[in-house]
């Protein structure tokens, strides 16, 4: 039995950063919006005892329950894919805050190159630059220019502490605070950096450098460098976080009616357009129909897909014609090419740290350098972080020394504050065959078929991995470790082994319906009413860590929902 | 930070744990500061405080999480005897043993995690690819106790003896075998799975807060300079200098 409510202006499905801004923006302009989130509500009350390693790293405390619910996974389109049985490479988080809650503070705007990525990489190198592979490689259909007002307006919200950086798009103000400090380990990066003649910058944060004020009134203390924020929340709500910033705004202004244990399985539709949505409260099991204007669709990259092709929206993407788009150019991180640098007489305080506290150069990213004699194109940030060594997760030992017994024990000691890494964060780009589907045989608690993943590293990730190691090992020499090893090869995707949780695409945007999912306000191209958030919606995933694009995003689209609801109809013309 | 002791003092390398508790700062007068157990009783009443832990090593005060809530006492001797072996005693300091890893080990498997309730387990479990991960319905409570009658059946082939009779140096051979999946353990289940499991369970065993039963004493977190549960690192972070701060517990913050 489904228990059908009175209809709405606004549904969002999901409350991290993309449905919390959406909530934010219409409530302070008056619309009155439903916001679904399927776990709980949380403040910074529910970390009280958040410096708990085991629970939240190891036993996922923040992160979706995979006994209701999972993606499937293969590496090529011939696999069978299985289901991700326990947590290994990805973290999806749950309830209030999302991603928002346990992310490390990185926050980055993409480049101008990105945006434009396919007109500026044929215009400097020619078309057969882009391998057949990448034929989806595409423009997103607005510059940097166009997204400026739309980052600024994020870290001015999150309150993004940082330092304006060359090699970049042009800012129309510095960031609303200075950059976090820099440690011992963070000035051997620069000092190495400088000597090369490479221009360093401390990465942009969302663990606030100093108290802050935001522009919704919203006051939050300075980051204290205790080292738990990647799988943590933040006692002190020094950390950006859509449970200490747009939601609190969304619910003072009494238009947000936040309903948590509310898991929306299913779009419901007819001519077109989205009629609502079909949620499950988590705890008793009830249905309910939730009838609404416009369906806000901002759960993560993953259920964003699910969600669509399970509700038969849009238009499944195939692999073998390259013609649909819900599921196409999934896309990655590419962390190969790192340098681990270990230290005989040299110990540095890594037990404190903060999620997005490092140093990194631009140098090598995007298309900051030649690619005409390289065999990729894109590139990596070069960089080093200091985010706190937890013990359980943290014990890194020279290349050879075995994982377990007497050598172990004895080197993660002597160097668990004697090692550092300088790393590397590339670029994914979109291959023909990486892509997400509905999963033939498995389902959810409910019945509904998981996601599934089909992905695997491509020839430029690998040839970017094994470029950027010769500069991190370059880095590492200047620096002047005693022991470094270097990973210059990209081995194959790992579901279980794979240590980064970036994932994009998806729902992508762009200006072609044939090409692209969205239009630049992600609005759904087949669904007018439908505007699907999130980092689903890039083409492609820069060298970035990606809240501060999503974000930015997000901002656009409230803007694209206000727009719509007054006039109706697709914001951009095909 | 009144608290806070911060010293650069090279650990002593001699092997006893009163030695290296002594050295690394954790000791004033006999008594052992930082541990739950300790706070607890200073708080309480200082100078019966002193009294007692004067005779601690002779006699460990009873702990009262040190129970077994799943094993059988061999099941807790085979783990105890294994986990020494991924950690050893060393000097540096404790191992795993004494570390408590195997109660942390008997709590975690009576708990929802040894029964993988947020697991996804539905569906048909087929062989998996090297990167789709483990596809075997086993629970881990399961799978540990079917990788200890599999480690004392083996040892029994190979030395003729039960596991935690033999020498370190025979146990670390055994290891190694189910490490590298030699080993038949049960059904089509490989030996490295468990042995995976095990590893894991010590690391955390040794390094998780010691409300979960491991970590006795926070000796896990001294041996490593590690801090544990703190609040804040402001002025750590920006020295030049490694400063050595005496571990917190999750304890530590109630009441806050």
């Amino acid at each position: 039995m489904v228990t059908k409510l009175p209809k709405v202006p606004v549904v969002v499905v999901g409350m991290g950063w993309a449905g919390g801004i959406v909530s934010a923006e219409l409530t302070k302009a008056g619309i009155s919006v439903v916001g679904l989130e399927r776990g709980k509500d949380r403040t910074t009350a529910d970390y009280t005892m958040g410096h708990d390693e085991l629970r939240y790293q190891h036993r996922q405390e923040l992160m979706q329950d995979l006994s209701k619910e999972t993606i499937t996974y293969r590496n090529t389109l011939s696999g069978k894919a299985l289901p991700m049985r326990h947590y290994g490479t990805f973290i999806v988080g749950d309830g209030v805050g999302g991603a928002g809650s346990h992310w490390n503070g990185q926050t980055y705007r993409f480049l101008p190159y990105d945006f434009e990525i396919r007109t500026k990489t044929i215009e400097r190198y020619g078309i057969e630059k882009i391998p057949a592979w990448m034929e989806g490689l595409e423009d997103w259909g607005i510059t940097y220019d166009e997204m400026e007002p739309y980052y600024d307006t994020f870290e001015k919200m999150a309150g993004i502490s940082g330092e304006t950086v060359e090699l970049w798009g042009k800012r129309t103000n510095p960031y609303p605070t200075p950059p976090l400090v820099k440690t011992p380990l963070m000035k051997e990066f620069e000092k190495a950096a400088t000597s090369f003649g490479y221009k360093p910058f401390v990465i942009p944060a969302a663990n606030l450098s100093e108290a802050y004020t935001n522009p919704d009134g919203i006051s939050r203390g300075a980051c204290q460098y205790c080292a738990y924020c990647e799988n943590f929340g933040c006692e002190y709500g020094a950390k950006g976080d859509p449970a200490v910033t747009v939601i609190p705004v969304a619910k003072q202004t009494g238009k947000l009616d936040l309903r948590t244990h509310s898991n929306v399985v299913e779009l419901t539709k007819s001519g077109g357009k989205a009629n609502g949505v079909i949620y499950v409260d988590m705890l008793t099991g009830e249905k309910f129909e939730q009838p609404a204007d416009v369906v806000v669709v901002a759960s993560y990259v993953f259920n964003n897909s699910r969600l669509l092709l399970n509700s038969g929206i849009g238009t499944p993407y195939d692999p073998k014609t390259g013609k649909g788009t819900i599921g196409k150019n999934y896309c990655y991180q590419v962390t190969a090419g790192g340098s681990q640098l270990f230290f005989e007489d040299k110990e540095f305080n890594l037990y404190g740290g903060a999620g997005a506290l490092g140093i990194e150069i631009a140098e090598y990213m995007g298309d900051n350098f030649d690619h005409a004699e390289v065999d990729f194109i894109h590139g990596a940030g070069i960089r080093s972080t200091q985010y706190g060594d937890r013990p359980i997760a943290v014990n890194r030992v020279p290349a050879g020394t075995p994982n377990w017994g007497a050598e172990f024990k004895e080197k993660s000691i002597k160097y668990a504050n004697s090692n550092f890494p300088v790393k590397t964060q590339g670029a994914s780009l979109p291959h023909k065959e990486n892509y997400l589907d509905l999963d033939p045989e498995f389902k959810d608690e409910f019945g509904y078929p998981l996601l599934r993943m089909t992905y695997e590293y491509t020839d430029n990730d690998r040839a970017l991995g094994k470029y950027m190691s010769k500069i991190t090992r370059k880095f590492a020499e200047e620096i002047g470790a005693d022991i470094i090893d270097t990973n210059e090869e990209q081995g194959p995707f790992n579901v279980n082994k794979d240590s980064n949780t970036h994932n994009t695409g998806g729902v992508i945007m762009g200006t072609d319906p044939e090409k692209s999912a969205l239009n630049t306000y992600l609005q759904m191209w087949e669904a007018e009413n439908v505007f699907v958030l999130g980092a689903s919606a890039f083409p492609h995933n820069s060298c970035f860590n990606p809240t501060g694009t999503l974000g930015a995003l997000s901002y656009r689209a409230a803007e694209g929902i206000q727009k719509y609801l007054k006039e109706g109809g697709l914001l951009v013309k095909a | 930070m009144s608290e806070q002791e911060k010293n650069n003092t090279v650990l002593d390398k001699r092997s006893s744990r009163r030695t290296f508790i002594k050295n690394s700062g954790l000791t004033v007068g006999g008594v052992v500061l930082g541990g739950a157990l300790g706070s607890l009783l200073i708080k309480d009443d200082k100078s019966a405080t002193t009294t007692k832990t004067h005779n601690h090593a002779a006699t460990p005060k009873a702990n009262p999480n040190v129970a077994l809530m799943f094993f059988t006492p061999n099941q807790y001797q085979v783990t105890q005897a294994a986990v020494e072996r991924i950690f050893p005693e060393d000097a540096n300091g404790p191992g795993a043993k004494e570390l408590n890893a195997a109660i942390y080990i008997d709590h975690q498997l009576a708990g929802p995690w040894g029964s993988n309730v947020k697991d996804y387990r539905l569906g048909a479990f087929y062989k998996a690819e090297e990167n789709q991960g483990p596809q075997t319905k086993i629970l881990r409570k399961d799978l540990f106790l079917a990788g200890l009658v599999s480690i004392d059946k083996y040892s029994n082939e190979q030395y003729e003896v039960d596991f935690k009779e033999l020498e370190a140096a025979k146990q670390d051979e055994v290891l190694l075998s189910f490490s590298e999946g030699k080993v038949e353990l049960y059904g089509k289940i490989s030996s490295s799975q468990f042995f995976n499991l095990l590893r894991t369970l010590t690391i955390e065993g040794v390094y998780a807060d010691p409300m979960y039963g491991g970590n006795n004493e926070m000796l896990g977190w001294s041996m490593r300079k590690y801090p544990g549960s703190r609040m804040q690192y402001v002025a750590e972070i920006q020295d030049e200098k490694f400063i050595q701060l005496e571990p917190q517990s999750l304890n530590s913050h109630m009441g806050h």
